[in-house]
């Protein structure tokens, strides 16, 4: 695991770098797609061709060894990496080859092969210009599509000077990309082996995609007589027809591009003639196109990952790279600290424990929040932080036993084996509010001595620049008991869900919810339920998480069952009823209380488009707001529905669009990764603080977000529904 | 020779790919505008029903050696298919170098027929699917010039073409 001083020398080296490529494609992907009527169709087509061909993989894989075949090509299955390796440096030798140029692939990163034939005196270029950066720079990829990311182009000019020491010195990024291409246009005119990867294969006909803007994968299969593909199993796919929804968002998804320079659609062995590029003679429709094709599919853990049922997922990704540009972790460290042997970004995790095993994918596994930013990004509609969770919690199991004095009494321990304390601290966050709530403002004052706030730098690893959230000695629920409704005749009826931080930390918004509520008419109950899960899950603790959504539905079920609605203040919570849950209960059980529980802004949405007079509400007088929304609750599509409301209500309101604030639950007060999180955070306040935006009140969704932007500005920020309540 | 406002023309326009449309008759003229010297191409293979374009009388070189090849600022070549949406070319890699000439050179210049032109990419697949089943043959969807972003902006003219030219001929046979 990257530590906090390895993650504050990445933000500071490479970070600029990082932050300002991966923002402008991940902005360039939102233009993208939205230009696209069919996008949603697009993705769910990708996913059940991917479904389906990884289902028939083994069917698959015979056909396509069959067609490839009959083309005159050669197909070998590699169980693993050095299998693999065996066999290229095997066809390299045969060939009696000097030169090996390559496009980019990263499974020929995974098998290392550049080390191998290296080491039999074969030279080996990388002809994509960010790859060959990194090897002049002998330096790794940071990023899985555009692999030198990381660095600017100052950088690579004095790089390039430095090694090269050309006549003069390059500055211009066109005077680099020149400088390069003649260099490599050189070396691949006389290279005799062109190894490139490829994206999809097609098992009908044996033609593989490439995807890619430079040209030099087409020039590596062009100028070259023996071609060798490497690319992992999961790359087939039946047909030719089934590229369609992917050629239209791979480009879109990864680089914010509507689509690449090149889709290369290659049947190999390829009919271009092997030319002698000296030759001034021969015209070239008399050069032969004999060409060796080797298509070398590389197990390495993928049939394994396949049989799993959490990680089987992971092998319908197209290494778009939408999970690490929507990523605001990765938007500020990179694949050197987000990623593992070969893989960087969100779903990473999934490969690198899949092929490396879970001590590789454990070093980043936990820079996943879980804020579900890249979930609607996936173009294969993979919940990657699901998959992160579930290799977290399997992380977990392998670990240490924690120092079990300590968190006695702190965990109504459902793990059967041992997360680490500190995630056990925060995982059992409801015990600990609890005892909090008991015992303010005695535990309020501890927090904030000095003396204990060092032991909870010591022993639990909470950064100490970090506030602790102040406990309430009268709960929401508590608060709720001891009053009556005040509504006559109600037009609904409903459950407001009190979520850990609303029942002990802010129990005002809580209390403002109900008022609202009444105000339009709903008849409000605040019974006493377990909270979400959401900390344990946060923590990998998926067992917990499990029970802790069997108690609040069971409390639940009967109001549900009683007609009445269940309101979420919390977003991070609700997006456990709305996703989550659905892989830790049955689906009768969640499909029940997913359907019939709301975001509170989205129920008093609906309330007012069913006639309730916004007149109930107090006016906001054209007050100027900034508004924040939460992560998870853009992800369910439900950010408009605050900004609405509060419009209705008379509030100019503009919005920031930051992927996350950087707090993400308990991320940020990890001693780890505070820096981070407030590196995350401060481009959030550079929107709040910016021209125009600066003097308006803001109001967020989220706990963590308001204890974030509390931590950013001088500015208090609140709950909006304590507008709506004032 | 008029300019095109089809909605291909607008998608290649957006991709800084310049358009001429053309009858058969205004064809050699266009090549002359869009070429630049030295410039090498293939002919039309068999397979376009459509007949021969006169690419020889435009002093092109229609079977250019490796050398010439090499020498050559323009490339001529057929592109089988056009794709609406996208401003994309369908390049058919053949037995005479096709890809070669398409790609080893500074400007591509390519000649489509109008009826060649699908709407969109979902039918140009489809119809990529029957023929690439029927011939196992190779083709590459290449949409406006090659690039890229490696070194710190986006530069047109990677390893590929720095400029395209189209050149839609219109009307049947
Ligand atoms: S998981 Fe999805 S978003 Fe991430 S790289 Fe793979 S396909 Fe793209």
């Amino acid at each position: 695991m990257a530590t906090a001083d390895e993650l504050r020398e990445l933000m500071r080296t490479e970070g600029a770098a990082v932050a300002e490529n991966t923002q402008g494609f991940n902005e360039g992907r939102y233009r993208s797609v939205a230009e696209l009527s069919d996008y949603e169709e697009l993705k769910s087509e990708a996913r059940a061709i991917k479904e389906d061909a990884i289902e028939r993989l083994p069917e698959l894989l015979d056909e396509l060894t069959e067609t490839v075949e009959e083309n005159g090509g050669t197909v070998y299955l590699a169980d693993d990496a050095a299998d693999a390796n065996d066999y290229i440096r095997e066809v390299v030798a045969d060939r009696d080859a000097d030169r090996v140029v390559k496009s980019k692939s990263m499974t020929s990163e995974e098998i290392e092969v550049n080390d191998t034939l290296e080491a039999d005196g074969v030279d080996v270029v990388e002809t994509d210009l960010g790859e060959w950066v990194l090897q002049v720079a002998d330096e790794a990829p940071s990023h899985i599509v555009a692999p030198a990311i990381h660095k600017s182009r100052e950088s690579i000019a004095e790089l390039f000077n430095e090694v090269f020491d050309p006549d003069e010195p390059l500055e211009t990024a066109e005077e680099l990309t020149r400088f390069a291409r003649e260099k490599l246009g050189e070396k691949i005119v006389d290279a005799e082996v062109g190894l490139t990867g490829a994206n999809f294969v097609t098992a009908e006909s044996g033609t593989m995609a490439l995807v890619t803007s430079e040209g030099n994968a087409r020039k590596t299969v062009a100028a070259t007589d023996t071609h060798v593909a490497v690319a992992g199993v999961e790359k087939v796919i039946p047909t030719v027809g089934d590229l369609h929804p992917f050629v239209e968002l791979i480009g879109r998804s990864g680089t914010g591009q509507d689509i690449t320079s090149y889709v290369s659609l290659l049947t190999p062995p390829v009919e271009t003639p092997v030319v002698d590029f000296d030759d001034d003679e021969t015209p070239l429709s008399e050069f032969d196109t004999d060409r060796e094709f080797h298509l070398v599919l590389i197990d390495n853990g993928r049939m394994a990952m396949r049989e799993d049922d959490q990680l089987r997922e992971t092998l319908y990704c197209i290494r778009c790279s939408a999970c690490a540009n929507s990523c605001a972790n990765f938007q500020s460290v990179g694949g050197h600290a987000f990623g593992g042997e070969t893989y960087s970004g969100g779903i990473a995790t999934g490969w690198e424990a899949g092929i490396e095993g879970l001590d590789v994918a454990a070093e980043f596994n936990d820079l996943c929040t879980g804020c579900s930013r890249c979930v609607n990004a996936c173009p294969v509609e993979i919940d990657i932080p699901w998959i992160n969770t579930v290799v977290r919690d399997r992380i977990n199991r392998e670990g240490d036993e924690p120092a079990d004095w300590l968190v006695d009494g702190l965990t109504p321990d459902a793990e059967p084996d041992s997360p680490s304390l500190q995630k056990r601290f925060f995982g059992n966050f409801e015990t600990v509010a609890k005892l909090g709530t008991a015992t303010a403002p005695v535990s309020n004052w501890l927090a904030s001595t000095g003396l204990s706030r060092k032991a909870m730098a010591w022993a639990l690893d909470i950064d100490p620049r970090r506030e602790l959230p102040s406990f309430e000695r009268e709960t929401f629920v508590d608060w709720a008991r001891n009053r009556d409704s005040t509504v006559e005749d109600p037009q609904r009826r409903a459950v407001v869900y009190p979520d850990l931080y609303t029942n002990h930390v802010q129990v005002s918004r809580g209390k403002a919810a109900v008022k609202v509520l009444e105000a339009l008419g709903v008849d409000v109950v605040v019974p006493a339920v377990a909270s979400s899960g959401r900390a344990p899950l946060s923590q990998g603790m998926v067992a917990t998480a499990r029970t802790h959504a069997q108690r609040v539905t069971e409390t639940l079920a009967p109001h549900v069952d009683d007609g009445r609605d269940v309101i979420v203040i919390e977003p991070s919570d609700h997006a456990m009823f709305q996703r989550e849950y659905e892989k830790l209960l049955d689906e009768a059980t969640f499909t029940d209380l997913a359907e019939n529980s709301y975001e509170v802004f989205e129920y008093v949405y609906g309330l007012l488009e069913n006639g309730a007079a916004v007149g109930q509400l107090p006016s906001g007088d054209d007050e100027a707001l900034a508004y924040h929304s939460h992560c998870q609750q853009r992800t369910l599509g439900l950010e408009a529905h605050t900004v609405a409301v509060l419009e209705q209500c008379g509030y100019d309101v503009v919005t920031s669009d930051v992927e996350c604030c950087g707090m993400a639950g308990s991320f940020g007060y990890k001693s780890d990764y505070y820096e981070l999180s407030m590196d995350v955070g401060d481009r959030l306040r550079e929107q709040l603080e910016a021209n125009g935006v600066q003097d308006r009140r803001v109001v967020a969704s989220g706990t963590s977000c308001l204890e974030q932007i509390d931590a950013l500005l001088e500015r208090h920020p609140s709950h909006p529904i304590e507008l709506l309540a004032e | 020779m008029t300019e095109s406002d089809s909605p291909f023309a607008a998608s290649l326009d957006e991709l800084g790919v310049t358009v001429t449309s053309t009858d058969r008759a205004g064809v050699p003229a266009a090549i002359d505008e869009a070429v630049v010297e030295p410039a090498v191409g293939v002919s039309p293979g068999e397979e376009f029903a459509h007949g021969d374009f006169p690419l020889a009388e435009a002093g092109i070189d229609l079977d250019p050696t490796p050398a010439a090849l090499e020498a050559a600022t323009t490339g001529v070549s057929v592109a089988e298919l056009g794709i609406g949406d996208y401003g994309s070319l369908a390049l058919t890699s053949t037995g005479d170098g096709s890809e070669l000439v398409s790609l080893f050179v500074e400007r591509h210049v390519a000649l489509l027929h109008e009826d060649d032109i699908a709407p969109d990419m979902d039918e140009a697949v489809e119809t990529l699917e029957k023929t690439l089943a029927r011939t196992r043959g190779s083709t590459i969807i290449a949409t406006g010039p090659s690039a890229t972003a490696d070194m710190g902006a986006l530069v047109k003219g990677a390893h590929g073409p720095e400029t395209v030219h189209v050149i839609v001929v219109e009307g049947g046979e």
